[in-house]
């Protein structure tokens, strides 16, 4: 039987980049393919030729051995081809239904639309693939992980076969990760293929019956899984050999650096977040908050970087009383941050590099005098960190916003460690970056501890937390449940202790002494 | 990557890459197809193309191409003058005659300076994040306290006596942006909607003003009493020329807020939480005393604006003063990104504009609304570049295009 998707020497050049060279993909019937490759590897540019936004200037495409030409999204829709973007298209505004029918109505009496109808068929699909989605539901009111659900049943609905998902999970928790990879296995039971856009290794291994590397534009492998280990895919994939351990030296932790003292936050919609959490962070040391998103990691950051008022408890940094500073106070008496948004909070993206590097330090001398802007030193600054940090740009003087994601976060690195600090609050350092940058990031932050910088890292990527941590702090609801240290505690213990289960002594040893066991991502 | 392949393309080709990827591009062909559409709507409001038309189409064509010309080169000459008559004036050397004929080019500077103010404060107020709708009530009061200044402040030498009356045309005006700016700080009131309802008590509190306390008591109607000698703002020339000092005030302004935006640790903080407010808290910037500084300051431009007027043109305040000066603001600010020197470049297109609608008006009986309806269509290629980009097929900017982004908006 024919493959039920292949791909022949895909090329297609945009001024000055060949984004894919002849490309050869197949997809057998019934597969999850995962397509595999850093950010600009020319994945995205590949599947967006299967659809039909970009036209090929070589190659062929044939869907059940036959030979198609795909010029619009309509063509591919009708070849059965779907596409889950990494960007919803969703109306907010609109019903479930509404968004599903959207380009593709049902009507009765002439012109009028057919809501039951389709809601009908979509409580069907929904039930087929176990989806579990409400047609009557506002977009708006759903979370992230069913919105994307939306986003597949489009595509069910139009009786797609093939399923381009785009880097499905970047914007999912760890637990509606798991729910995705459940629906997508039900999808491939039902005799779907899947086409899975991704640059993380670890769901690869978890999800992919085949994997094709991309680089450069180029093909450079194919494998599965069993055949293949992280460090080899992350090798084909960055081009070089990639050290996924992270190498840290024994923590030589030295004074108190931040102490927190019985700690009480409410979120914005007055509820509490932060419930009498105590903790303290040394020097030379990493604590790492592990935690499932939405346990108070957000609100303990922004009180301890001046961004929320604590309603009770202190705050000490160095010594001095900061929970109610302001922002500015508490950068400068030596506190770093790095927010878990970079594009909300850290980055002005319309504002050049050399002005984001210095945007919490414009104020003072050397980068202004009295009221003046040195202009020529925050473009010298700027030259500096762009090179220091390796931070990839035509020009220091580029706008943030046109920067990848993995340099836009060198930006903010860069920003934050070239000023002396003692403590640094690193929230979701890694989020969304590529395998290249998560290893630069990883070796910054061990670095700065060895300079004796007292780091809370706060990470929902459990594996993250325990490759950097010395010491772990569970949080659930606002607490912290037990602090643990890094070299003894086991990923069932933390699991439990991140679902709010508190082990008894004797389940303690029971998980303790079981091999440690890190799984990368 | 993009830097090495770029240097090995010729500089020209980099150029024009770069040069079709830019705003300004954008801004000089919508200006351009805003004229051209102009001159089609003016040919098919002129009775005479119909007539034309229906003896034969070239025929119509002809005519048509001829009224749109007309049209522009009696623009022209209404708002820079007319060549032939400004070089016979010359010729025969009679003073009068030669101010009358360079008269129209700085009569459109004069009509240039308040909309120069009123651009600078509406931009400065972009800047921050912030959207003042109430530059028009602003100028009113500004125009108020101006005046006040000018007549009822005796007994200064004009070195002085100006210098003040401008203060206090800043003066009003700030206070007439401070209170929304403060409001939005302390309470979140959003600046549109304060600015607006500013607005109508700017109007109706000058109203008052003007038949009450300020009514000039020889007059019937209700009328400022004219400002002092001193007060007025010189002017370089005799009549009809009214050209006068507000203008180069003006660009003075314009200057400062340049060297305020973009060279000053203030401006540096009123662009990022104009820019991105959370990052601006992340930075350390107090966002509510941005807010307020950016308001009162984009007030006092306005105001400016206002005392500008008073003190250079009409000396006296009269009801409904300003023409709109305010709301023409908003969009030349848009029309110029903002910038200072784009606010002056618009500001001088708008006065221009405006000051050769009249004479048009007068030559070839186009009405004076077709201005007002070229304002709004090359500002409406502004708005959407994208169709300026699809007719001329130009590039794609290379990230998104930075159009001002109006935190105030998202919510």
């Amino acid at each position: 039987m024919a493959p039920v998707l292949e791909l022949r020497g895909i090329t297609k050049s945009f001024p000055g980049v060949l984004a894919n060279d002849h490309i050869d993909l197949m997809v057998e019937k019934g597969e999850i393919h995962a397509l595999l490759g850093e950010n600009g590897a020319g994945k995205t540019t590949l599947m967006n030729i299967l659809y039909g936004l970009y036209n090929p200037d070589e190659g062929e495409i044939f869907v059940n051995g036959q030979k198609l030409e795909i010029k619009s999204p309509v063509d591919a829709i009708k070849a059965g081809i779907g596409m889950v973007h990494q960007h919803f298209m969703l109306v907010p505004v609109f019903t479930v239904t509404e968004n599903v029918m959207l380009g593709e109505e049902y009507v009765k009496y002439g012109d009028v639309l057919d809501r039951k109808k389709a809601a009908d068929k979509i409580h069907e699909i929904s039930n087929t693939y176990k989806l579990e989605i409400d047609p009557d539901a506002y977009v708006s009111d759903i979370p992230v992980g069913m919105q994307q659900r939306v986003e597949i049943i489009k595509l069910l609905f139009r009786e797609a076969d093939i399923l381009i998902m785009d880097e499905p999970t970047a914007v999912l928790t760890p637990q509606e990760v798991e729910e995705l990879f459940k629906i997508i296995h039900t999808m491939i039971d039902q005799g779907k293929s899947i086409i899975f856009i991704t640059h993380k290794l670890g769901e690869v291994m978890e999800i992919a019956d085949q994997i094709t590397v991309i680089r450069g534009g180029k093909v450079v492998g194919s494998t599965t899984p069993h055949e293949s280990s992280l460090n080899d895919l992350a090798s084909m994939m960055v081009g070089r050999d990639v050290n996924l351990e992270v190498d840290k030296t024994e923590s030589k932790p030295g004074e108190v650096v931040l102490e927190v003292k019985d700690l009480k936050v409410l979120d914005p919609q007055g509820h509490v977040a932060i419930d009498n959490m105590s903790f303290n962070v040394h020097s030379g040391e990493v604590l790492g908050i592990a935690g499932v998103q939405g346990n108070g990691q957000t609100e303990l950051v922004r009180a301890l970087t001046g961004l929320l008022p604590a309603i009770d408890g202190e705050i000490y940094l160095l010594g001095k009383e900061i929970s109610k500073n302001s922002p500015r106070k508490i950068t400068e008496l030596g506190s770093a941050h790095i927010p878990e948004d970079r594009q909300k909070d850290g980055l002005v993206l319309a504002f050049p590099i050399t002005d984001n590097l210095v945007l919490n330090t414009y104020y003072l001398e050397p980068f202004s005098k009295s009221i003046w802007l040195d202009q020529k030193k925050i473009l010298q600054n700027g030259k500096e960190l762009v090179e220091n940090f390796d931070i990839r740009t035509p020009s220091p003087t580029t706008s943030a916003g046109s920067l990848s994601g993995g340099n836009q976060q060198k930006v903010i690195v860069a920003r934050e460690f070239s000023r002396p600090i003692k403590f640094l609050v690193a929230s979701q350092p890694t989020r969304g970056l590529d395998v290249g940058s998560i290893e630069y990031i990883h070796k910054r932050l061990i670095q700065k501890r060895d300079d004796g910088c007292a780091v809370l890292l706060v990470s929902t990527e459990l594996d993250e937390v325990m490759q950097l941590s010395d010491r772990i702090a569970v949080v659930y609801r606002g607490r912290i449940l037990d602090v643990l240290d890094a070299n003894t505690a086991t990923k069932e213990l933390i699991g439990l202790l991140m679902a709010g289960i508190i082990p008894t002594e004797e389940e303690k040893q029971k998980l303790g002494s079981k091999q440690k066991q890190i799984r990368l991502t | 990557m993009d830097k090495s392949e770029n240097t090995q393309k010729k500089p020209l080709s980099v150029f024009w890459d770069e040069f079709s990827r830019s705003n300004i591009l954008v801004i000089i062909l919508a200006v351009f197809t805003g004229i051209v559409l102009g001159g089609v709507l003016v040919a098919f409001t002129t009775n005479e193309v119909y007539d034309a038309f229906r003896v034969s189409f070239w025929n119509g064509l002809g005519t048509a191409i001829r009224t749109a010309w007309n049209t522009y080169v009696s623009l022209f000459t209404g708002s820079v003058g007319d060549p032939q008559r400004i070089s016979r004036a010359f010729e025969s050397g009679d003073p009068l005659a030669i101010r009358r004929a360079i008269n129209p080019f700085f009569e459109s500077l004069v009509q240039s300076t308040p909309y120069i103010f009123g651009g600078l404060a509406v931009a400065l107020g972009f800047r921050a994040g912030l959207f003042n709708i109430g530059v028009e009530g602003q100028i009113f009061i500004g125009a108020a306290t101006g005046v006040w200044a000018g007549y009822a402040l005796t007994g200064l030498p004009a070195f002085i006596h100006i210098p003040v009356a401008m203060l206090f045309g800043a003066l009003g005006g700030a206070i007439w942006g401070f209170v929304p700016g403060l409001l939005k700080a302390k309470t979140g009131a959003h600046e549109v909607i304060v600015t607006i309802m500013m607005n109508y008590i700017a109007f109706r509190l000058v109203d008052w003003l003007l038949k009450f306390p300020m009514k000039d008591p020889t007059e019937f109607t209700p009328k400022t009493p004219w400002i002092l000698s001193t007060a007025q703002l010189p002017r370089f020339f005799d009549t009809p020329i009214r050209f006068h000092l507000g203008f180069f005030i003006a660009v003075l302004m314009a200057v400062l807020v340049y060297l305020l935006l973009f060279k000053t640790t203030w401006g540096f903080e009123l662009r990022t939480v104009g820019s991105n407010p959370n990052a601006a808290r992340y930075a350390g910037i107090k966002i509510t005393m941005a807010t307020v500084v950016a308001m009162t300051l984009s007030g006092a431009l306005a105001g400016m604006a206002g005392a500008n007027e008073v003190l250079g043109v009409n000396y006296r305040l009269l009801p409904a003063f300003s023409s709109g000066y305010g709301f023409d603001s908003i969009a030349l600010a848009l029309l110029g990104k903002t910038h200072p020197l784009g606010v002056i470049l618009s500001s001088l297109l708008f006065g221009f504009l405006r000051n050769g609608a009249r004479s048009m008006q007068l030559a070839v009986g186009v009405p004076i609304d077709i201005v007002s309806i070229l304002q709004a269509v090359i500002l409406a290629f502004i708005a959407a570049p994208a169709i300026i980009r699809t007719i001329y097929r130009l590039r794609e900017p290379k990230h998104k295009e930075d159009l001002v982004t109006l935190g105030s908006w998202k919510g």
